[in-house]
């Protein structure tokens, strides 16, 4: 019986921006929702070996940006020579459903909940599409 | 006169998203930065170097940077160490802990009132290596 590997979440969680916030709390709910789901702290990718390097050949990977410099899915594509199954991009998902910029880097104000679970349903619906095709 | 502009220190937490002492790197450098020393300090998001993005390369080879860690991995450090960045100070989260052992943090959603003195120690550390007052 073949065994299916869990899902790889890799956030950005960008210290720079708003959305880096928003990648990065929106993907750890999820890492606590679902256990079908694992990560790797996206630095890991340069300061750590080669376990981490191929993290994302062992596990089908969403990457979850904050930005269009989208970090999360050129480290997965840079270390483990692969691209994401799967590329959500705050900034875009901000302009399609028209919400406003969040104002804090440091924390999830409650006006900026609906991006959040916007964001985690997305997750949600990429990871149930990765896991049916793998 | 023109007036010689000073660099600005580069604070660089790890913000990993495994653990809550990730969370506190990311809100001692916001203390940092926005609160105790918004005219000596900036931050950048650590995975455009995990990317090398070669903006942020620059900036942290021109300016004098201090990383804060949260486990042993040092990604933060890593990162700078491996793009040659001026690194003038290390926050490891560990030694705040070892420092404060009764403080608790809560978890990576929500380090709590404990982690929140955590990491206004570990912004003060920062004040102690830039030499302004907190």
């Amino acid at each position: 019986m073949k065994i299916k590997p869990k899902i790889g979440l890799i956030s950005c969680s960008g210290e720079g921006l708003s959305e880096g916030m928003v990648s990065r709390v929106a993907t750890r709910r999820i890492l606590e929702e679902r256990d079908d789901v694992v990560t790797i702290c996206l630095p890991l990718f340069l300061a750590g070996g080669q376990e981490e390097r191929d993290f994302a050949k062992n596990n089908p990977c969403i990457t979850v940006d904050g930005c269009d410099k989208m970090c999360a899915a050129k480290g997965v594509e840079m270390y483990g020579k692969i691209h994401p199954k799967s590329s959500i991009v705050i900034s875009e998902i901000m302009e399609k459903g028209k919400h406003s910029r969040p104002t804090s880097k440091n924390r999830i104000e409650p006006e900026d909940e609906k991006l959040v679970h916007e964001t985690m349903k997305i997750i949600n619906q990429e990871v149930d599409r990765v896991k049916e095709e793998e | 006169m023109s007036e010689k502009k000073r660099s600005k220190y580069i604070i660089i937490p790890c913000s990993g998203i495994g653990k809550a002492l990730g969370t506190i790197t990311r809100r001692a450098t916001y203390i940092a930065t926005e609160e105790l020393l918004p005219n000596d300090t900036d931050s950048i998001c650590l995975p455009l170097l995990t990317i090398e993005d070669e903006e942020a390369v620059r900036k942290i080879r021109q300016n004098p940077c201090i990383t804060v860690d949260g486990c042993v991995a040092q990604c933060a450090k890593k990162n700078v160490e491996h793009h040659h960045g001026k690194l003038k100070g290390e926050i490891k989260i560990l030694d705040v802990i070892r420092e404060n052992p009764k403080l608790k943090p809560r978890n990576v959603l929500d380090i709590g009132p404990d982690g929140e003195k955590l990491a206004r120690k570990a912004a003060e550390k920062v004040v102690k290596i830039v030499g302004g007052k907190s």
